[in-house]
């Protein structure tokens, strides 16, 4: 049974569903073009995943083993339409630009992938805190990559932010001519997105050389 | 490594895992009673989500037709300002069929739109079937007199940051994007043999580098003001909710 802070640290980091596990790369590569629709799609597909990692760890009692992959994909299918046609009717100048990227979370294999190897066997609350955490790490990616994109590509932060917040700006950094094309069209994603992951290893590498040093020191010690 | 791997495999029984054996099937163990019994389970499960599906559809059903209305009118607002006119125009309404001088391929909807009574303007949409990648759809207002009040591009494929231009949330030149050109313009102001890019020997501005996109959008135009004014009077005339019919 894995503790709260485990979840947590596997959806963030050690099991990221992008950056450890390469999973859901089309929505990656098509909202990522702004910080304000990476985000706000990552954080519908966490909501999708809490949502979903819930409702079937509820119902795990009543789910019968040889049928749960396609009562999964009926929960989740189902889920996601609500959650579309919800956006669409209470959210919908955010529906306008994330309307067609919504129901790709169903196609996004990592929401059914936590609910087959998380909720299937875990409890209602520790389920959807996974279902979130995931999506949020998730979320946290799409941002960087979203922010990374459209500074490299046309000089801006924050673009488009006024959609979701009202009231707010986003910021023109580089002068106003300034464009890049590679970094607005989805080659610009798979570079950007491998030098992250890269990063990541590198980070990973890091700290496991340094636990190995320090373990071989304390055998020193003891011999 | 094994908190990894637990999160990983699918396969690994644990104690929480349902398995077959966990509930025992009620009268019997035949394959014809267990394979009903899940079918029952499966259609139950299929009743219960769309069962949801529909009260969030009914729910939401006013919501969602109230905005497409809105995004309608902002549209049209878009390109008739709204003084201009003050009836209902999404209800004075007659049906275009598919017609090649527009570029349109299917029926699309003509809005009209009045002012005391009188004849105002037509909103219509056309399609430029040449641009640089692809189609590009126009709505355009043409008032009584015979000009145009403006276009805007609503939807495009050209490159972004080159002949994008054409829609003016992309012109870098915000106080006088590309398109407001065609503002109040009608073919008194340029004769219609002019009404072209100047890179074709006409009037009408283009950016050096970029000329298919914004050629193909000057053409169009010229094409759909050439069709609404040779059929003014009949496009204000048909009833509302009616199918334009071409001899």
């Amino acid at each position: 049974m894995s503790t709260y802070r485990e979840i947590t640290a596997n959806g963030l980091w050690k099991q990221n569903s992008i950056l450890a596990q390469v999973l859901g790369m089309c929505p990656t590569l098509a909202v990522t073009t702004n910080f304000t629709n990476a985000f706000s799609l990552g954080l519908a597909t966490a909501f999708v995943m809490a949502l979903s990692n819930g409702a079937v760890s509820l119902l795990r009692a009543f789910i019968p083993y040889e049928i749960r992959i396609p009562v999964f994909i009926l929960i989740i299918a189902a889920l996601v339409t609500i959650v579309d046609m919800a956006m669409n009717a209470w959210t919908h100048d955010l529906y306008l630009i994330l309307g067609i990227f919504i129901p790709l979370i169903v196609t996004n294999c990592i929401v059914l992938a936590r609910v087959e190897a998380f909720a299937a066997k875990n409890p209602a609350l520790k389920s959807t805190w996974d279902g979130f955490i995931m999506g949020f790490g998730l979320a946290l990616v799409l941002g960087v990559l979203g922010l990374s994109r459209e500074l490299i590509g046309q000089g801006t932060l924050f673009s488009g932010i006024e959609v979701v917040i009202p009231g707010l700006h986003g910021f023109q950094v580089l002068p106003e001519d300034y464009n890049f094309l590679i970094g607005i069209l989805p080659p610009g994603a798979f570079i950007l997105l491998g030098f992250m992951i890269a990063v990541r290893n590198w980070l990973d590498a890091r700290a496991t050389a340094a636990k190995q040093a320090a373990a071989r020191q304390q055998q020193l010690q003891t011999a | 490594m094994s908190q990894e791997q637990e999160n990983i495999s699918t396969t690994a029984p644990s104690q929480a895992t349902l398995t077959a054996k966990d509930i025992p099937p009620p009268g019997g163990t035949s394959i014809l009673r267990i394979s009903t019994r899940t079918a029952i389970i499966l259609l139950w499960y299929c009743i219960a989500f769309t069962a949801l599906m529909a009260a969030t559809y009914f729910a939401t059903k006013p919501a969602i037709e109230a905005s497409a209305a809105a995004e309608k009118l902002q549209m049209i607002n878009a390109v008739l300002s709204k003084d201009q006119y003050d009836n209902e125009l999404l209800k004075d309404t007659i049906t275009l069929p598919a017609t090649a001088a527009l570029g349109l391929e299917e029926n699309t909807t003509l809005y009209r739109a009045r002012k005391g009574g009188e004849a105002a303007a037509v909103i219509l949409e056309a399609i430029a079937p040449d641009g640089y990648s692809g189609k590009i759809r126009l709505i355009l207002a043409v008032k009584a007199n015979g000009e145009l009040a403006a276009v805007r591009v609503t939807e495009h494929k050209e490159t972004p940051g080159l002949g994008d231009y054409i829609d003016p949330k992309k012109d870098r030149n915000k106080s006088r994007p590309w398109i407001t050109q065609f503002n109040d313009v009608g073919f008194e102001q340029i004769p219609q043999a002019e009404f072209k890019v100047k890179k074709d020997g006409g009037r009408i501005d283009q950016m050096s580098g970029a000329t298919i996109s914004p050629r193909a959008v000057t053409n169009a135009v010229r094409r759909a003001l050439e069709w609404t004014l040779s059929r003014r009077e009949a496009l204000f005339a048909l009833p509302s909710g009616q199918t334009l019919e071409e001899k």
